[in-house]
């Protein structure tokens, strides 16, 4: 199979606008012969299901929480970036374009990353309409600040906490049309397989995690807006909930899955304190903007301060390393993530780390209270310091908070063309769930940005020229393709619950998470993937022997819940394992140590790997089919990404 | 389960659980041991170590709702020790830490108790009523697209301030929880009162009002006396100050209601 990435003909700056003319309409009195299902109602989900329903189609939407607003795009922190240039200052479409496929190492789309840039002005005016508080200037205009890796003022904020008022904006919306009875909600369900008639998505098995019904949907079109796969890791700042399952299960029937290896390891989390750690917690990355990262000079120095030998003010000024300011003057503190993570982790490396573990660095505010006093400064980060002295019984105000980096993001996922589309006709991937916009590194405050653009602004132009060219009967439930789906999801319930072993899900899903941060985590090089994929198979064939799910499937089951994702996960473990193998050169989040400049940067290979690595499953066991889409750079200039 | 600071003295504790099997069985408080348990973990890990315990020797894991742990997602929602979320002011259970109880105390831990949530199982209740609450108008009628320019309306700074904090709102439950008459009212105000104060959201702030109070009605929550308990066990701080918007804004549309 050739994937085609559909892009349009025409200039870049040209395309979008040429193509939404191109696309075919679906008339408006026959819209409502058309059901869409939605899986998700994060960002992309919740604005996608919105707006169909306002067009006229019927819409079914899903989503694991107890309500569509918990989604995991609730705990977005920092912000919305946006091509406004409110600021004066020299933003524009084309700069948010080249800081986006710069800052993703040029490993992304040129296309989709301009149409992004293009729509972003769009998501703000959106959101004010639907009553979203963003933060405000004394004359009453919308304010900005600037956000790791951009040299301009384009983020959007609601204090710490944007990611909740832009997913209850988009609740708001979702709401207006589950009240017109456009959209039909089903909460507490989770989507376990995806059915397929005559080679096109036309519905959706699903589990009602209260009661454990098996249930089948039918619709013209299936959309996966299920968010990211950080939660492989077990450890990550993802909700506990959030899952591969939707993504994998499409995957094994027939989706590609494009370049899974690229992860993103944000620099600014709270460190791990003990191995009952359950999640990860993010400190913004607006922190960066007024806090100084650093670390003792030397390893003595380092080694007396985790003794509890000395005190952090016993370190003189001449004693500390602001390791990001000295190797990167041009940007300091707020170099892109991918670069920051791996500083970060080359320091403990070194042995000059802190906290008990030595894996931690500071990050301090003494200068900027000093400068702009402590009231200041808590009222741009008061509710993120207050995280902080919750969960680790310290005052930032005093001492420097300690951070280390932790899974975040993720890249990679379901491959689509233009068209949002994966390789299955009728099934497209929105947000996080797809691999579109953000290469092999995503900068702060885009995810909630791409979200939205695909959810409001792109789907439903795209999705319309599909339904457009197909007939509107509908696919009863009894057909075959849909009996046959919910015997395999029976039949994989069951196997779980029949094997009642001795190790718990948690137990495999922790082995697992360690195997991947080891491996296949900030640095990666071929041996070491190489045993983590024997490993991986190894866990995953044990667990399908000895894993304990006790209960029924006829009832509320959590860990008949987790063990499901995580036997996804055992198998979309190897596949990022053998992707991270393949792709030798460095770029971005994805760091071979074989592969780096002399000052320890990313090398990349543009000649052999400006490629979409996108892999096709061949079924149990079996090597996956590697897929390659060629990146074409018609505006940019492929450079060494530098940052000093 | 160790922590990695050695400095910190591991504690003993004992549980008493609501456990419930679904929504039609009868329900009791079970006992169990938690030991060993790190003052770092979080009183959600240390529930997990708990289950890890309970599924070693085949006892059902105990049910609880969680999903972020970090604040925000609103889904966890534990009555310990008689209080919504727990001794912490302005805490989520999920944010609460184990250091705040010592070394040999007991602990009950219920689910929210109120009509409007039935009990799905042991700790997890179904707030769906919160949803429709919202359905019934907790939004500004706008489709996607043809909007205005963001900045073509002004929004004095203090006004946009005080409508974020009203929309800081998680969707908990921890008000009603704590409620003597289960009143959404804390709930239904921070919404009302958000997009009453936003010129988007005044043209339709009657019919909201109205139109929200009449759904918290159907969902069989209490009638708000006014005694403050919500906002005290509040874990991100609305104020009643937006119950008071809201009776504003509710009594307003009464006195021009065409829905009489
Ligand atoms: C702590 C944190 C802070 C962040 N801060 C920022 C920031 O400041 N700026 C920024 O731009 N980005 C930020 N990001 C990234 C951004 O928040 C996410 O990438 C984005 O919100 C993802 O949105 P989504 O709609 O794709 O997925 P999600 O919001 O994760 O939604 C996934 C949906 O899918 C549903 N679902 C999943 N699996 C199933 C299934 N099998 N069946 C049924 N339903 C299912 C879930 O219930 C949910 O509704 C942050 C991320 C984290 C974790
Ligand atoms: S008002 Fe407070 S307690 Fe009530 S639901 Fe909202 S956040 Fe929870
Ligand atoms: S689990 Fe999300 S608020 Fe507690």
């Amino acid at each position: 199979m050739i994937l085609d990435s559909k892009i349009p003909e025409g200039a870049l700056a040209e395309k979008w606008e040429k193509h939404k003319f191109n696309v075919k309409l679906v008339n408006p009195a026959n819209k409502r012969k058309y059901d869409v299902i939605v899986v998700g109602t994060g960002l992309a989900g919740a604005s996608a299901a919105a707006s169909l329903a306002e067009l006229g189609y019927n819409v079914q939407a899903f989503c694991y929480q107890d309500s569509p607003r918990r989604a995991h795009s609730i705990a977005a922190q920092g912000g919305i970036n946006a091509a406004k240039n409110y600021q004066n200052d020299g933003d524009s479409v084309f700069r948010l374009f080249y800081d986006t496929i710069k800052g993703g190492d040029y490993r992304a789309r040129e296309a989709n990353v301009y149409r992004l840039a293009q729509v972003s002005v769009d998501i703000i005016d959106q959101c004010v309409a639907q009553g979203v508080p963003f933060a405000r200037e004394y004359g009453g205009l919308l304010a900005n600040r600037s956000f790791g890796g951009a040299q301009v003022s384009r983020t959007f904020y609601a204090r710490g906490q944007t990611g909740q008022q832009l997913l209850l904006g988009a609740y708001s919306a979702l709401n207006r049309q589950i009240a017109y009875g456009k959209v039909k909600m089903y909460p507490r369900t989770e989507m376990l397989d995806l059915v397929m008639v005559d080679g096109k998505a036309r519905g959706i098995i699903t589990r009602n995690m209260v009661t454990g019904a098996i249930e089948k949907h039918s619709a013209h079109a299936v959309i996966l807006a299920t968010g990211g796969y950080g939660n492989v890791f077990f450890l990550s700042t993802n909700a506990m909930g959030c899952n591969a399952t939707a993504a994998w299960r499409a995957h094994k029937k027939g989706a590609f899955f494009a370049n899974p290896c690229f992860t993103q390891i944000h620099p600014t989390c709270i460190p791990v304190s003990g191995d009952y750690q359950s999640k990860l917690t993010l400190m913004s990355e607006s922190l960066r903007n007024d806090g100084r990262v650093w670390v003792p000079k030397t390893k003595e120095m380092a080694e007396r301060l985790r003794r509890n030998e000395i005190r952090v003010s016993d370190i003189k000024e001449e004693d500390r390393d602001y390791f990001l300011e000295r190797k990167y003057p041009a940007f300091g503190n707020l170099v892109p993530r991918d670069v920051a993570s791996r500083n970060a982790k080359l320091a403990c490396d070194e042995g000059r780390g802190v906290g008990t573990t030595g894996l931690a660095v500071f990050l301090d505010f003494a200068d900027a209270i000093k400068r702009d006093t402590q009231a200041k400064v808590a009222a741009k980060y008061g509710n993120l310091f207050d995280m902080y002295a919750k969960i680790t019984g310290e005052n930032p105000y005093e001492t420097p908070m300690r951070i280390y980096p932790a899974v975040h993001y993720t890249m990679g996922g379901l491959w689509v063309d233009y068209n949002l589309q994966t390789t299955i006709p009728g099934l497209y991937a929105t947000g996080e769930c797809n691999f579109s916009d953000h290469g092999a590194n995503r900068l702060g405050a885009s995810a909630l940005m791409q979200g939205l653009a695909d959810g409001y602004f792109v789907i439903p132009y795209t999705i319309g020229d599909y339904l457009a060219q197909m007939p509107a009967a509908r696919v009863e439930t009894s057909h075959p393709a849909f009996e046959e789906a919910e015997n395999n999801v029976r039949g994989m319930i069951n196997r779980l619950l029949s094997i009642n072993g001795t190790k718990t899900v948690d137990e495999y899903h922790k082995e697992l998470g360690l195997l991947m941060w080891d491996y296949c985590g900030m640095a990666r090089n071929a041996e070491g993937l190489k045993y983590a994929k024997g490993k991986i198979r190894e866990l995953r064939e044990d667990f399908w022997k000895n894993v304990k799910v006790m209960g029924v499937n006829e009832e509320f089951n959590q860990t008949l819940e987790k063990a499901g994702r995580v036997a996804d996960f055992l198998e979309l473990g190897e596949l990022m394992v053998d992707d991270a193998l393949n792709r030798n050169e460095s770029c971005g989040g994805h760091f071979r140590e074989e592969y780096q400049t002399p000052e320890n940067e990313a090398l990349r290979d543009d000649a052999n790997y400006a490629y979409v690595a996108a892999w096709e499953y061949t079924g149990p066991n079996a090597p996956s089919n590697l897929h390659k889409e060629d990146l074409k750079f018609e505006n940019v200039k492929l450079t060494q990404r530098s940052y000093k | 389960m160790a922590g990695n600071n050695p400095n910190l003295k591991p504690m003993n504790l004992t549980l008493k659980v609501w456990r419930q099997k679904n929504n039609k069985a009868a329900g009791a408080l079970e006992t169990y041991k938690a030991e060993n348990i790190s003052p770092e973990m979080s009183f959600l890990e240390m529930l997990d170590v708990v289950n890890e315990n309970l599924a070693h020797k085949g006892v059902d894991p105990i049910a609880f709702d969680h999903d972020c742990r970090e604040g925000i997602c609103g889904m966890c929602s534990l009555y310990i020790n008689g209080r919504a979320h727990g001794p912490e002011q302005g805490t989520t259970t999920c944010q609460l830490h184990m250091r705040k109880f010592n070394d040999g105390d007991t602990i009950v831990i219920e689910p929210w108790r109120a009509n409007a949530f039935p009990i799905h199982k042991d700790l997890s209740v179904d707030r769906s009523a919160f949803d429709r609450i919202q359905q019934a108008g907790g939004y500004v009628s706008v489709n996607t697209g043809g909007v205005p320019d963001a900045n073509a309306i002004p929004i004095p700074k203090s006004i946009a301030d005080k409508a974020f904090d009203a929309a800081t709102c998680i969707g908990c439950g921890a008000c009603v929880a704590a409620c003597k008459n289960a009143s959404a009212m804390l709930f239904v105000s921070a919404k009302v009162s958000q997009f009453a104060m936003l010129p988007q959201g005044k043209v339709e702030a009657k019919t909201r009002a109205e139109n929200m109070v009449a759904q918290m009605d159907i969902e069989g929550f209490g009638a708000c006396s006014n005694i403050g308990a919500c906002a005290a066990e509040c874990p991100v701080g609305i104020s009643l100050e937006n119950i008071a918007i809201l009776n504003r804004e509710y009594l307003g549309a009464k006195l021009t209601s065409q829905n009489v």
